[in-house]
């Protein structure tokens, strides 16, 4: 249910936000859902076409069983119903870079049907969106309009790539959800091995269907923003689509069914096409395809290979490793995070290494603009690191020190913690003496900061402070801050 | 000796493997006889370098004993067959001159064994008619003409490849049949056409009318020689979804002449008010001919045959009007230029179909537009379903069933071709085979008052292709029809 802080204030009152998704999953497969072409990105317009993909006369589609078995696989992921019998239906219009005439597609009798998916959100809570189901269908070529001054190109390399198309219900009421709902059908699909997710090269895309109410009321028309191709445009297409909403009903007007496009360079979205407008596709059961049918031997044999998923991750890394829901969902989040968290993890303390995964090694990553597996510093290594903290060889911050070193590019990068350590004489004191003696040598050189600490023992900080400096950061916190507090007489 | 032109298909087949004459020889004598028909307008593009240069091919491996099964034997190919280098139409201007890259299975299966390539036949554009007069190429002419000595039509929408093998302008043809349109073009030419069951010849490469329907089969002088014509054509394919994996048995093998305790079924709803004593008359002399070669005739029904060919002309339309979607001026084909892409399209599209290719077009848009897809296209499957179990009842009772082929015999050019609906008519006793899928085979039978050929259809099981073609032959022989067309079309 709608939470308060979701409603949007508007000049006559609040209101609600209501959004469903749907995400167009390029299959990742080495070949088209109907012909033997390939699929890899970023080759030469056209060259990567077959006789059926360019619909050439009596050119006929054959199915591509390992995109079945993805789609099922898919679905088993997302936690839904897989129909062991669907149909291919042609979406009959016209478009240069749609040469068939039509999408084959699947209209009545999707693959997979109803599912579930469970989003975290910024605050810790969990909330369950609907999935209505999951079909497969081709994807279109490309116009190009940019390639002559009076003229447009098709580049046909896409045309006929497999796609998946999840469809939710309207479970969503923010942003906020909606993004943190692409982000985890991303992640199972990244953990499926399904979809690469990469949405800069538009594999993995949304349309996203806003519309807004006043709470508890019918749900308003709603408007259609087609093809956002990242999550931070996903968050103010919908920022703005709402807005746009609410400002024209609030002016006396209505809201038009429309499907829209949404503009990065100025984060608006605009009409595109009216419902009056809107194509009759003209749906029928492909008669190239049969229906498509397997049985559960083969749903099986497909659940028994499945990996373990974000959800069951996450929970076991809260009652494995105790971490907290937050932690754990942001390791999860992508499979070679949760991967590196548990190499690191083995035989240390991993609260102390989750906290370093998040706070050190992926905040380093993000500045450098790395990816996981490019890592400068192993996950043994930050174990190791994390075992130093655990038996006093250095502190916290000596020890954010030392990663920085292992990671940044230096003459130390790479090293193990222990040898820069070492190297740079940065062990912890623990000699009590040695302590007890800076100690003393603060105190008697600052009596008037004796007298105000005394009257306000917050200031006993000030001289652990200077106890650290003085011993360039090595002794040991909690020693020095308890001969202090004994020394003032603060202790009691 | 007779002309090499007069033999047959089988004949030609052991005249080269006795080495009798050569495959040149023989192709030779056909191109000759190809172009002096041009008055037939049968043939609408004639390849007689490669067909001389497959013939002089097809002599090495006759010579070194490596032949095959239809090794130098020359062959018309309706041209909706994609013919790898050879131009491609339909018959239809928005083809333009279109040369495909590749080569249908059929075609393949057919060079593969042997078969020499004469030209491309002329047809019914995308196949849709009923008597080859929609052809962008002009009427096919029926080698037969009418008793004042008008041009008759060849049947459609196999129009060219009928009236060729009549004519021979060539051993056997290849034709497609999506509602009648090999055994209808078959009757009114005095030739044998087979329908083959749904899924037994790949519709890979052959251009798609309705992709439910539409199968491919071959037009010949005899039976025997459609048993080995569709020995050749008929293969699994697994680039055809919709081709069974089964093997090609020996057709020829079982042309045994026996169909001693064989039941033919006679399905009552195929007497038709309108129908012609002359063919009500031949019907009964065709039962009379099996139950005389030992047959057991059984009488049927098909009870919902009557909705059949409005179930037909919704289906078949519908179909179409996305297969043809393609045919956008965008990739390859005639285009006509516009002001913008919607006016191109406009603008090839009308430029490029025939007015009864636009007119199923339209039928089938409207038939699966919103709000009449469950009134007309869903009614029209759940007729299809009905027909093909009268179909699977009937075949408790009998093992084929014998029927007229058409209404009438041959019509003169410009007749009918006003009048849709009348010409629809003309599939009336065919299009209910290809809505079942079923395998069906029209063999001459006689003639009418004007000595016009006739037809009769036999129906079998699906993949009953055997026992369709040994029926055939028995009713072959016992109508013993050996009347060619008088020659007007040449010297």
């Amino acid at each position: 249910m709608a939470s308060n802080q979701n409603l949007i204030a508007g000049a006559t009152g609040d209101w609600e936000v209501v959004m469903g998704l749907e995400i167009h999953a390029q299959i990742a497969s080495e070949s088209k859902l109907f012909s033997g072409a390939a699929t890899e990105f970023g080759a030469a317009p056209n060259s990567q076409v077959s006789l059926v993909d360019a619909a050439m006369p009596g050119m006929l589609p054959v199915i591509n069983a390992y995109c079945i078995e993805q789609a099922v696989r898919t679905g088993l992921g997302l936690k839904a119903q897989v129909n062991k019998y669907s149909v291919f239906d042609r979406k009959n219009y016209f478009y240069p870079d749609l040469p068939q005439g039509y999408q084959i597609s699947q209209f009545l009798q999707p693959i997979v049907g109803e599912g579930a998916i469970e989003i975290d959100l910024p605050d810790g809570s969990v909330k369950t969106i609907g999935v209505e189901r999951l079909h497969l269908e081709q994807d279109a070529g490309k116009s190009l309009h940019d390639q002559h001054p009076s003229q447009s190109f098709v580049d046909l390399n896409r045309s006929g790539v497999a796609l998946m198309e999840i469809v939710s219900h309207p479970d969503m009421r923010s942003a906020a959800e909606a993004q943190a709902y692409v982000k985890k059908v991303r992640a199972i699909l990244r953990y499926l091995g399904t979809c690469d997710g990469n949405m800069e090269q538009g594999s993995l895309r949304a349309d996203v269907n806003v519309s807004v109410r006043r709470p508890g009321d019918e749900l308003g028309t709603r408007c259609e923003i087609k093809n956002v191709n990242s999550i931070r445009f996903i968050g103010q297409a919908i920022e703005h689509e709402a807005r746009r909403q609410i400002d024209l009903i609030e002016d006396g007007g209505v809201v038009q069914q429309q499907t829209r496009l949404f503009d990065p360079k100025n984060g608006e979205t605009r009409a595109m096409r009216s419902k009056e407008e809107a194509h009759d596709y003209r749906y029928f059961p492909d008669p190239d395809l049969l229906p498509l049918e397997f049985d559960q031997a083969f749903v099986d044999a497909i659940a028994k290979d499945l990996p373990e998923l974000p959800d069951d991750k996450k929970a076991r890394f809260i009652s494995d490793y105790k971490l907290s829901p937050y932690d754990a969902s942001v390791l999860v989040s992508e499979a070679e995070n949760a991967a590196f968290f548990e190499a690191a993890a083995e035989g240390q303390d991993a609260k102390a290494v989750a906290n370093m995964v998040i706070g050190s090694v992926f905040a380093g990553l993000n500045k450098a603009g790395l990816a996981i597996a490019d890592s400068p510093v192993t996950p043994s290594q930050v174990g190791q690191l994390v075992g130093l903290i655990s038996d006093d060889t250095v502190s916290n911050s000596i020890a954010k020190e030392v990663f920085e070193m292992m990671f940044d590019e230096g003459p130390d990068q790479g090293k193990d913690a222990h040898v820069i350590v070492e190297e740079k004489g940065l062990k912890q004191v623990t000699d009590m003496g040695a302590i007890e003696a800076a100690v003393d040598e603060v105190i008697a050189a600052n009596p008037d900061k004796v007298t105000q600490a005394q009257e306000r023992p917050k200031m006993a900080g000030w001289f652990v402070g200077q106890v650290m400096q003085a011993t360039g950061g090595k002794a040991n916190p909690q020693a020095v801050n308890k001969l202090v507090l004994a020394k003032l007489g603060l202790d009691s | 000796m007779s002309k090499l032109t007069d033999l047959n298909l089988a004949q030609a087949r052991d005249g080269l493997v006795s080495k009798a004459f050569s495959a040149a020889e023989l192709t030779q004598s056909h191109i000759e006889r190809v172009e002096a028909s041009d008055a037939l307008n049968a043939y609408v593009l004639k390849t007689p370098e490669k067909a001389m240069d497959m013939a002089k091919a097809s002599d090495e491996k006759i010579s070194n004993g490596t032949a095959g099964p239809l090794e130098g034997l020359p062959i018309g190919v309706k041209d909706l067959f994609c013919t790898k280098g050879v131009r491609t139409t339909a018959s239809s201007k928005i083809l333009g001159e279109f040369i495909p890259p590749y080569e249908s299975t059929v075609t393949q299966n057919l060079w593969n064994d042997g078969a020499v390539l004469l030209g491309k036949l002329n047809n019914d554009e995308f196949a849709m008619g009923s008597s080859n007069e929609t052809s962008c190429f002009g009427p096919v002419n029926n080698p037969y003409q009418g008793a004042n000595g008008e041009n008759l039509v060849p049947g459609g929408s196999s129009g060219g490849s009928s009236a060729a093998v009549a004519a021979r302008l060539g051993v056997a043809a290849t034709a497609t049949d999506t509602g009648g349109s090999i055994r209808q073009p078959a009757a009114f030419t005095g030739t044998v056409g087979l329908k083959p069951t749904y899924g037994r010849c790949s519709r890979w490469g052959v251009v798609a009318f309705a992709s439910s329907l539409d199968q491919a089969g071959p037009i010949t002088q005899t039976v025997r020689d459609a048993a080995i014509m569709l020995g050749s054509m008929a293969s699994f394919d697994k680039r055809d979804s919709t081709s069974v994996e089964r093997d090609v048995p020996n057709y020829e093998a079982a042309l045994t002449g026996n169909i001693k305790g064989l039941r033919v079924g006679i399905p009552k709803e195929y007497r038709v008010d309108t129908m012609p004593a002359e063919i009500e008359a031949l019907w009964q002399q065709g039962i009379d001919w099996l139950k005389d070669a030992g047959a057991e005739i059984v009488d049927v029904s098909l009870p919902h045959t009557k909705y059949a060919l409005p179930a037909y002309y919704i289906i078949a339309p519908a179909e179409a009007s996305s297969n043809l979607a393609r045919y956008d001026g965008v990739r390859y084909g005639a285009r006509q230029t516009g002001v913008d892409i919607d006016d191109m399209y406009s603008n090839t599209r009308a430029a490029g179909f025939g007015d009864e290719v636009k007119r199923r077009i339209m039928v089938g848009t409207y038939a699966l537009s919103a709000g009449y897809y469950d009134a007309y296209y869903i009614k029209a499957l759940q007729v299809r379903r009905l027909i093909a179990e009268d179909f699977d009842r009937a075949y408790e009772k009998c093992d084929v069933l014998l029927t007229p082929t058409t209404p009438s015999a041959a019509f003169a050019v410009g007749k009918q071709v006003e009048d849709p609906l009348e010409m629809y008519l003309n599939d009336v006793f065919t299009v209910t085979v290809n809505l079942a899928g079923l395998p069906g085979l029209s063999v001459p039978a006689g003639l009418d008052a004007n000595g016009l050929p006739l037809g009769l259809q036999l129906i079998g099981k699906a993949f009953g292709e055997e026992e369709l073609l040994r029926v055939g032959e028995v009713l072959e022989t016992a109508a013993g029809f050996t009347t060619r067309p008088k020659q007007w079309w040449s010297a």
